[in-house]
């Protein structure tokens, strides 16, 4: 049987800044069926975005494909001219990207974007092709599928956009559909629409498909067979419920026990220590927002709306909800980077002013924050020691050797290598990043971390690691964690209680291991449902599902 | 039309108007603090302190600043700028003619430049790396370190000593035939053009660039477009805002910045007419010149910034 995709010994070169040639694709090789659907999975750096626009024959700037052929539909990307290969991409082989809301022109409207692969080749008149994407965007269950084409990209959502690009990479009836991670930026509730109605769309075409994910439960769901990477190179290869159930593969193992770290026992509070002591942290009725108006007591959007909660000290709370819930301004308001505009915060019984600049240093000093974006939280001109040193000298005055031994201290708790302190931010790794931002905080010898979005940035195995670290370091220090996340599953591995917020308001407070009880709120139900499960059968199942069965809102 | 799209336009508009009174009184107070008496140095040496006092009551001299300044401002809004006190022409007189040769001058300049820069821009940014943008670039960054007397002497020499195709000097009024306009416009338009071409495709340049590094123009890579369609559909209209930009900033100097073009070619344009009111102490029309640069400098920047704000698609 004759193969759509046959890619032999693939090699991708890229140049580093430095002028030295690195090889980032060593040698693959793979195949997809007519019809079939592959995944790619591998962490960030595996080269799984660079393998899936080689199969459009594309190799981003300083990257050059290097050898090998890559076979699409018989015809090889990687000797093709430039023109050749332009003529193939959208009609045989098309393209839809991790972020269709940067991927969409903003000054162009919707449906010029989505016909626009027919008027580069010339495939139909143009009201046939519009007919055609009112059809697929019908198919794709998008709101208002006559109208929709008329809007610009950014009056439409993320999960909507990313619908249009599928629409977009269908158009030309290709004959395979390359998914690059379609579903990474979206939440969990919107990823389910787009994965179901790619699955399903996908269903009705006789097109193959290679899927790009970081994520094994997503991967599940839509994949026939699965190709995990590491590096650059192949490290197993096998049908979808053979590397879920039989993995042989040791990096495979890890990615899959890395999925669902175990979670914390929830262990209530001794109650006499509840009562005697008062709580570490006490949000009490606060709200904040933005757009301030001279003259006006409240800003003009209110993103945080009367939200109480308490942490007692030495456990932790989690702060969950999808995007625009307010979760990140109340860290904000919480460490005092933006000002309340209602209630009290109090940090160990003292009532803490609105804004950092009026607390005192050691209000300052207990309470920290560990920021989502590593890369941009850390100063590039500074040496790490210097970075992780700053504190020590700001809230204990620490110098010279003193300050050394206790950063090398501090680099020991987070599990860096010393020798790490004498290079900079761009020297290290996203996880490396993380633990620095981790020691900055925990310099100050602080009661509260406030840890917002942490882990989302990071890989699958990465994360975990980072959460295996929170965990004994709270053992030691005696510390209360405020974790922010979209990821339950995460925050029930870290929290013993969490706090769902939708709208800026909070919902439910429960116990971690009872979030999506059916005693909970509908919503933290929805969420709970939400999280992919490595069941491939699990995305066909919600079809029962009392919330997420009906066909989506819009 | 978006309502937020008016509300900025507008909100933009009353800034330039702010802006203008803003200077007005900077001009104004700039040429109080000079030195001299205006009366004294008006009467000459030999004046009496009588006749000193006098002509300070005439010309409202002794009043206070404020009353003058509104006085003065007054004047400017409804077009009456004043009399010279080198002449005692009224200043409308003396300049109007020369302001329309300045914006003939600019005119024409600008006729030629800003589609010359901007095709360069483009196809530089379109073919980089090429040979042929290495050799834009370079020629750019040679213009811009020239001076424009270099270009202006030069290009006399050549043209008008050395081959005699052009006139050395441009006397505008003695132009009969549209041949006979083109030899006398060629030089000063010429070595304008050098002077401002050269930011107007380095910044067309850069704009472009960038928009091609965005994931959409990849997108469009990646659906077969053409490097043309994705230059001149995708990335170009997103870089409006800062190209328009760099034009009016260009631009903006045509007025009055080309003080050394009039000389060398002795235009009769109204940077020299500048020099010269500086030159002899005419206060009025020094505030007048002063003014008029402002107001087509702001002119151009405000419609500039309403262009960007007009071009972003949000508020469509």
């Amino acid at each position: 049987m004759t193969q759509l995709v046959d890619i032999r010994d693939l090699r991708v070169d890229a140049t580093t800044d430095a002028g030295r040639r690195i090889e980032i694709i060593k040698g693959i090789s793979l195949t997809v069926a007519e019809g079939e659907m592959v995944a790619l999975i591998g962490e960030s750096g595996s080269g799984k975005t660079t393998i899936a626009l080689s199969l459009l024959g594309h190799a981003r700037d300083g990257c050059r494909i290097a050898g090998g052929s890559i076979l699409v539909a018989g015809q090889d990307m990687a000797k093709l001219s430039e023109r050749e290969r332009a003529k193939l991409r959208g009609t045989v082989v098309s393209y839809v990207p991790q972020s269709a809301a940067a991927a969409f022109n903003p000054s162009l409207r919707v449906m010029d974007q989505v016909i626009e692969i027919t008027r580069i080749h010339r495939l139909m008149p143009r009201a046939e092709a519009e007919a055609r994407a009112v059809a697929l965007f019908r198919a794709l269950s998008l709101p208002e599928p006559e109208r929709i084409g008329a809007r610009y990209p950014h009056q439409l959502s993320g999960g909507q956009l990313q619908r249009l690009a599928a629409a977009m990479a269908l158009i030309g009836d290709p004959r395979l559909v390359v998914f690059d991670e379609p579903t990474t930026a979206l939440d969990v509730t919107t990823q389910i629409e787009v994965l179901r109605a790619i699955k399903s769309v996908m269903r009705g075409t006789s097109a193959g498909g290679v899927y790009v994910s970081h994520d094994l439960a997503i991967v599940a769901q839509v994949a026939d067979r699965i190709v995990v990477l590491k590096n650059g190179e192949v490290q197993e290869e096998g049908p979808t419920a053979q590397i879920l159930s039989a993995p042989r593969h040791p990096y495979t193992k890890a990615l899959l026990a890395a999925f669902r770290p175990e979670t914390v026992p929830a262990q209530p509070a001794a109650p006499e220590a509840e009562a005697a002591a008062p709580p570490v942290l006490e949000v009490d009725d606060v709200s904040a927002g933005y757009g301030w108006v001279p003259g006006r007591a409240m800003p003009l959007i209110r993103a945080v709306k009367n939200v109480s909660f308490r942490v007692e000290r030495g456990r932790n709370i989690g702060i969950i909800g999808e995007s625009g819930c307010g979760k990140s301004t109340l860290a904000r308001t919480i460490a005092g980077i933006m000002p309340a505009c209602g209630g009290g915060i109090s940090l160990e019984g003292q009532r803490l002013a609105p804004l950092a600049a009026q607390r005192s240093r050691e209000q300052l000093r207990r309470l920290q924050i560990v920021f989502q974006s590593a890369d941009t939280a850390l100063n590039p001109a500074k040496q790490i020691g210097e970075i992780i040193g700053r504190p020590l000298t700001f809230y204990q005055s620490l110098r010279g050797a003193a300050r050394e031994a206790r950063v090398d201290q501090l680099l020991d708790m987070v599990q860096l290598p010393r020798p790490l302190k004498h290079r900079h931010a761009a020297e290290l790794s996203g996880g490396q990043k993380q633990r620095v931002n981790l020691a900055r905080a925990l310099a100050a010898d602080p009661s509260v971390i406030l840890c917002d979005e942490i882990t989302s940035a990071l890989d699958t195995v990465v994360a975990a690691a980072i959460i295996e670290l929170l965990r004994e370091l709270q053992n030691g220090l005696g510390l209360s964690y405020v974790f922010i996340s979209h990821d339950l599953p995460t925050v029930q591995a870290i929290c013993n209680e969490v706090v769902v917020m939708r709208g800026g308001e909070k919902l439910e407070q429960c116990l971690a291991m009872q979030v999506g009880d059916p005693s909970g709120h509908p919503y933290s139900q929805l969420l709970m449902a939400s999280v992919p499960r490595l069941d491939p059968s699990w995305l066909d199942g919600l079809d029962h599902h009392p919330q997420l069965g009906r066909a989506p809102p819009g | 039309m978006h309502p937020t799209l008016w509300l900025m336009l507008g909100h933009r508009l009353l800034i330039a108007l702010l802006t203008l009174v803003v200077v007005s009184l900077v001009v104004f107070m700039a040429t109080e603090v000079l030195p001299g008496d205006v009366a004294q140095i008006l009467l000459g040496q030999a004046a009496t302190p009588e006749a000193v006092a006098g002509l300070r009551t005439a010309m409202h001299l002794d009043d206070p600043a404020f009353l003058r300044f509104l006085r003065w401002f007054g004047g400017l809004v409804t077009g009456d700028l004043g009399t010279s006190y080198a002449n005692n022409l009224p200043i409308t007189t003396l300049i109007g003619g020369r302001l329309v040769s300045s914006l003939k001058l600019a005119g024409a300049t600008a006729l030629f430049s800003v589609p010359v820069a901007l095709t360069l821009g483009i196809t530089a940014a379109m073919l980089r790396g090429s040979v042929y943008d290495r050799a834009v670039t370079v020629a750019t960054i040679t213009v811009i370190s020239v001076p424009e007397f270099m270009v202006a002497t030069s290009g006399v020499l050549i043209f008008a000593v050395w081959l005699q195709w052009l006139p050395a000097l441009s006397f505008s009024r003695d132009v009969q035939s549209f041949g006979e306009l083109l030899r006398v416009y060629a030089m000063p338009v010429m070595t304008l053009s050098f002077v401002i071409s050269a930011q107007m495709i380095r910044m067309t340049r850069a704009a472009v660039l960038e928009a091609l590094g965005t994931p959409y123009v990849e997108m469009a890579l990646l659906k077969g477009a053409s490097r043309s369609r994705m230059v001149l559909r995708h990335a170009l209209p997103n870089a409006i805002g800062p190209v328009v930009n760099a034009v009016a900033l260009s631009l903006s100097y045509l007025l009055g910045g080309v003080i050394i073009v009039e000389t060398i070619f002795n235009y009769p344009g109204i940077a020299k007419l500048m020099v010269d009111a500086v030159a002899t102490r005419d206060l009025p029309l020094i505030q007048s010149c002063a003014m008029i640069f402002c107001f087509v400098y702001l002119l151009l920047i405000t419609t500039a910034d309403m262009v960007a704000i007009i071009s972003n698609p949000k508020l469509r």
